[in-house]
């Protein structure tokens, strides 16, 4: 950044933290970082007049604003960031990171088998269904809008794998493809409704949550139950792990250079074409940090079965999905559908297209959840889909750190979130507890997560307007 | 114009609107030239924001005809107005919050190779179009919530400037802000006028006004109430336009007396005051 002639001598090179300083904050205890000066009005009414004076000299040619966001180098650079996000609500994943710390020391220290290889090797395939389900909420949760037909569907699509390969001997991939079209299709009819015809998305989904539930126990007819053989596709996605050593260790070490890779390669080009970029030092941290999770990820592993394949298909789904939405212009439009539907309008984006889109999505990750959810009991019933399944799902995109108000989130947030939810109920079944506590405390998190969400949101307006 | 040194890019010719029972627009005339600032100004309700929206394509007009570069054009839509090169600034910005600035520019029209985005030549493009508008904002990377009025006003400026439009319209881009966020703006038109854009502004405040624009158009009652060179002009006159304190004759002779020697300014002399008795009560909020 080029520095402004104008700029006021008793600012010093990089005041990083100086933007915020107008701004009243509600965030207890986050104020005050270090050389943050004191909120009030006072501050920002003495900047606008600085400003003016400011902008009263000829312009100076650039977009640089002297006071802003230079993050200074090194790690005082990084702490003033984080201190300035924090502030400003953009808490990301840092909530549900220390959820998921302190439930996981809780349960170790009542009960060490809990951070077991087993356990946590078993954990890792329990979240799958929820988490996948999970991911096509966070699209919808991204609009802002809910789908509350997400269980239901995932039972039709085991239903319709179920049905048609082991009673009716479609092949087996086929059967697969049937039962994903099927769950598509389902979000392909609610978004048409939403999207087209106006009906809100909750009463929209939920009336398919009921219709598809009825299908669904239609097509498993009289039987009721249809039972997978253990050799068959869907089982084996849930079942299979990879035994060798070196196949754990591979997957990690694959993972982390290609994120060196495309970390490296894209900050080149962005040094190239002059614009900034990463520092070396912040892609060295990510990466080590990336490397010590996925090599200490695969080493627990190996102490038990081996690599499961079940979480590798939910990440590869899940990182396939936020380059969906942080890289692609779909993903741009459906964030800028989420943040306002009117100035998406206006810039000319088709919102009933992405509104059907995302629903589809939403559909097909509900079958694609519900066919792990098979392959884990090895069968379709008319339970599938059922209890408490829907209500997780939504739980874990929210407690993942995606918002219901639209416009905020990442994929990972289903990882992150079903964990969390996940990490309960494993806990809760080791210390032998009955399902009203497990429900009570998935409850009382849900809520914690969801209030966060709120305070955060009004926090950002708050410091978002001078 | 016969009698302008260059065709004005944007011409309106007895444009009329009607919602219902409001004539919202009757017969208005407006004439709009390369690197022209002509400030449309009027009471509330006096259909300013009625008569952009026809001109963006998001009303169409009953009668009359909007010419475009010397040819009748029909305009059906936003996405018309924006493809012949009118950029329209909505007095409610619509920028979407959640994503940067960057985000926020080419939204709509983002570049990219087989959908996926290509960041760093919208950044690139980003910095220099803030950069030759001299407009400063703290980073192009941070949510546009979390700028200021003023910023978010330059941005969404900024934004109607990415499909390189001839005409740039605004509706009240100054109305809540404060006076360096206001000068920002007033800044920034000039700088469009440099560009050899032409800018239709539109304000209730006449220092603004007087500030900026070359060409004062006043509405009333949806009809043309004068046009004031904005050199030869005062306030008080054109206040009086607003308010229709003048009778005819005023009116007329305030255009007849501002005809001569500016016509280089791309002013319009030839507007007939025939404003009828206001027997309408005014309407709107
Ligand atoms: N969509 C509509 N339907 C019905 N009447 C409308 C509509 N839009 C505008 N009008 C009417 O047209 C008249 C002109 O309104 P307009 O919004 O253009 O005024 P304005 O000059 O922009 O006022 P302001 O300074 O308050 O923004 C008003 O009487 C208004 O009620
Ligand atoms: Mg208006």
């Amino acid at each position: 950044m080029s520095q402004n002639p104008n700029s006021s001598p008793e600012e010093p090179g990089g005041a990083g933290e100086r933007r915020d300083s107008g701004a009243p904050f509600g965030t207890p205890g986050s104020a005050g970082g270090p050389g943050a000066p004191p909120a009030g009005a006072a501050g920002s009414e003495s900047e606008a007049a600085r400003e003016t004076v400011e902008t009263m000299v000829p312009a100076a040619g650039s977009a640089a604003d002297p006071r802003l966001l230079a993050r200074e180098s090194g790690v005082s650079g990084y702490w003033a960031e984080f201190m300035r996000r924090v502030k400003g609500g953009e808490l990301g994943s840092l909530p549900v990171i220390v959820a998921l710390a302190v439930i996981w020391i809780v349960f170790w220290a009542l009960n060490s088998t809990f951070l077991s290889a087993q356990n946590l090797s078993n954990l890792s395939q329990q979240i799958v269904g929820t988490g996948m389900i999970a991911l096509g909420i966070v699209f919808v949760l991204l609009l802002g809008e809910i789908d509350l037909s997400v269980g239901s569907v995932s039972g039709l699509a085991a239903a319709v794998f179920a049905v048609s390969s082991v009673n009716n001997g479609v092949n087996q991939w086929l059967a697969l493809l049937l039962a994903l079209a099927t769950g598509a299709g389902t979000g392909l009819i609610h978004g048409f409704f939403f999207a087209r015809i106006g009906v809100p998305a909750f009463v929209v989904t939920l009336a398919g949550n009921l219709a598809w539930n009825g299908l669904m126990l239609n097509v498993l007819g009289t039987s009721g139950t249809v039972n997978l053989p253990n050799d068959d596709i869907v089982s084996k996605l849930y079942n299979t792990f990879y035994g060798q050593l070196a196949a754990a260790y591979s997957v990690a070490a694959v993972a982390v250079a290609l994120y060196a890779v495309v970390a490296w390669l894209g900050r080149a080009r962005r040094v190239k074409a002059g614009v900034p970029a990463q520092p070396v030092g912040e892609i060295i941290a990510r990466t080590v940090v990336l490397a010590i999770v996925a090599f200490g990820v695969a080493y627990v592993f190996n102490q038990y079965k081996g690599l499961p394949l079940a979480p590798l298909i939910f990440l590869i789904f899940i990182v396939v999905g936020d380059f969906i939405l942080r890289r692609t212009v779909y993903g741009r439009r459906v964030f800028a559908v989420g943040g306002s539907i009117e100035a998406a309008r206006r810039a000319g984006i088709s919102v009933p297209f992405i509104r059907i889109s995302v629903f589809t999505i939403s559909g097909f990750m509900a079958a694609v959840g519900g066919l792990f959810l098979a392959g884990q009991i090895e069968s379709a019933s008319q339970t599938s889909g059922g209890g408490n399944l829907l209500m997780n799902s939504i739980a874990a995109a929210v407690i993942g750190g995606t918002s219901l108000f639209g416009g905020r989130g990442k994929t990972w947030s289903a990882l992150l979130g079903a964990l969390v939810i996940g990490s309960i109920q494993s806990g809760m079944n080791i210390q032998g507890l009955s399902n009203s506590i497990q429900y009570m405390i998935t409850g009382a998190v849900l809520l914690a997560a969801v209030v966060i969400d709120s305070v955060a949101r009004r926090t950002q307006k708050a410091s978002g307007r001078a | 114009m016969p009698d302008s040194t260059s065709a004005p890019v944007l011409e309106l010719r007895g444009v009329s609107k009607r919602f219902g029972a409001v004539q919202a627009l009757t017969g208005v005339d407006l004439a709009v030239h390369a690197g022209e600032v002509v400030a449309l100004v009027g009471d509330n309700g006096a259909g300013k924001s009625t008569l952009v929206k026809t001109i963006a394509g998001v009303n169409s007009p009953d009668e009359g005809e909007i010419v475009w570069q010397g040819r009748p054009v029909t305009i059906r839509g936003p996405h018309d107005a924006q493809k012949i090169g009118i950029a329209t600034v909505y007095q409610d910005l619509a920028l979407a919050d959640n994503l940067d600035v960057v985000g926020n520019l080419f939204l709509g029209s983002e570049i990219s190779g087989a959908g996926i985005l290509d960041e760093i030549s919208m950044e690139g493009r980003s910095r220099e179009l803030l950069d030759t508008l001299s407009i400063r904002i703290p980073s192009v990377r941070i949510p546009v919530a979390s700028l200021s009025g003023g910023q978010r006003q330059t941005v969404a400026i900024a934004r109607s400037l990415i499909g390189d439009p001839k005409v740039v319209m605004l509706d009240e881009p100054t109305a809540a802000l404060g006076v360096e966020q206001t000068a920002q703006v007033l800044d920034l038109v000039e700088r469009l006028r440099h560009r050899g854009l032409g800018v239709v502004l539109i304000s209730h405040n006449m220092v603004d006004v007087m500030a900026v624009a070359d060409t004062v158009a006043v509405l009333r009652l949806g009809r043309n109430n004068g046009f004031f060179d904005a050199r030869r002009t005062n306030q008080e006159e054109i206040i009086s336009a607003i308010t229709g304190a003048t009778d005819n004759a005023v009116t007329r002779r305030a255009a007849r007396t501002s005809e001569h020697g500016s016509t280089e300014a791309g002013f319009d002399a030839s507007f007939d005051a025939d404003f009828g008795p206001d027997d309408r009560p005014p309407a709107g909020p």
